[in-house]
């Protein structure tokens, strides 16, 4: 019997993977990017099964609407990092140090 | 005769350790579009997962969203981009141990958080959407065009945005560059185009056969 558990605890790994990639792949922003879709998606199981186990329609609601805003979301963290690829012909993040942050 | 429920958690546990081998590669594989095609195994695999949870719609919405086209986006972004892959793994070996400590120590406390919870086991019970007489998309869309309308029509507002954003950012003005000027094509008048002149009609000058010695008489 597959329990509320079951659910939560792979959502927590798999955040903590997208942290774990988020730390070790400090140079490429396009791993960068995907790590953070990770991270959604984990959130979006940890919906997915509140909504199912605590008979809530708004939890899949949710999901809905994060999976609408992580698509706007990518489109224009894409867009940018071709913009920044053109301009500065890297996707290194050490590199990208023009504002002396 | 299996018993269902024990072949619904076999199956969760095979679609779960697909999704973490799968994420795992996503943050360690060397080559970029192998990441993005482990991320769509990823997707895929947690589809199948909510599948398990009778969350059909939102599975379906993310294989077709996220796998049509989100997925598909960053692969043709990674493929358009001449990415020199050595130097940006440089840091991997020196930034692993820091993150394996973090993402370790994460884990553990939530699962900590997530063990004091196991004493109440929760069994997933009687879908609610079955129990509302609907099947789950329209039990989604009941909520979703009611109670949620304002947030949906938003949600349309920032794809919107969103669209606009990223053909805002990428389009390029090339200096030099011929284009067509549909407005001037249509505007046009027949007497711009052709000018009709009179002048007087010439005999061609013939110059072609070279000069022939005349025949004597």
């Amino acid at each position: 019997m597959i329990t509320l558990s079951h659910y939560i605890v792979l959502g927590a790994i798999l955040f903590c993977i997208s942290v774990a990639g988020l730390f070790i792949n400090r140079k490429n922003v396009i791993v960068l990017l995907m790590a953070i879709e990770l991270m959604l998606l984990a959130v979006n199981i940890n919906f997915v099964a509140f909504s199912r186990f605590g008979h809530d329609v708004a939890g899949q609601v949710f999901v809905f609407f994060i999976l609408t805003v992580a698509a706007a979301e990518s489109a224009i963290g894409l867009a940018i990092l071709v913009l920044l690829f053109r301009n500065r012909s890297t996707v290194n993040v050490a590199e990208i140090d023009s504002m002396k942050g | 005769m299996i018993d269902p429920s024990l072949l619904q958690l076999v199956c969760f546990y095979a679609f779960a350790a697909v999704t973490v081998v799968a994420a795992l590669s996503v943050v360690t594989l060397r080559n970029s579009v192998h990441a993005v095609l482990a991320l769509v195994l990823t997707f895929f695999s947690t589809a199948c997962i909510w599948m398990l949870a009778e969350a059909e719609f939102l599975a379906i919405a993310l294989i077709v969203v996220y796998v049509g086209a989100v997925m598909v986006l960053f692969l043709f972004v990674v493929m358009m981009l001449d990415i020199d892959q050595e130097k940006l793994r440089e840091g991997f070996v020196k930034f692993l141990p820091v993150g394996l400590i973090v993402a370790v120590v994460m884990l553990l406390e939530m699962l900590g958080l997530i063990g004091v919870r196991m004493m109440h086991v929760q069994t997933m019970g009687e879908n609610p959407a079955t129990a509302a007489g609907m099947s789950n998309t329209q039990w989604l869309g009941m909520a979703l065009y009611t109670q949620y309308l304002l947030p949906f029509e938003i949600a349309a507002l920032i794809l919107t945005v969103g669209v606009i954003a990223a053909v805002a950012l990428t389009l390029r003005h090339r200096p030099g560059a011929r284009k067509q000027q549909a407005s001037d094509q249509v505007s046009v008048k027949a007497r711009d185009r052709v000018r009709i002149i009179k002048m007087a009609a010439e005999r061609p000058v013939d110059n072609t056969s070279a000069p022939v010695q005349e025949p004597k008489p």
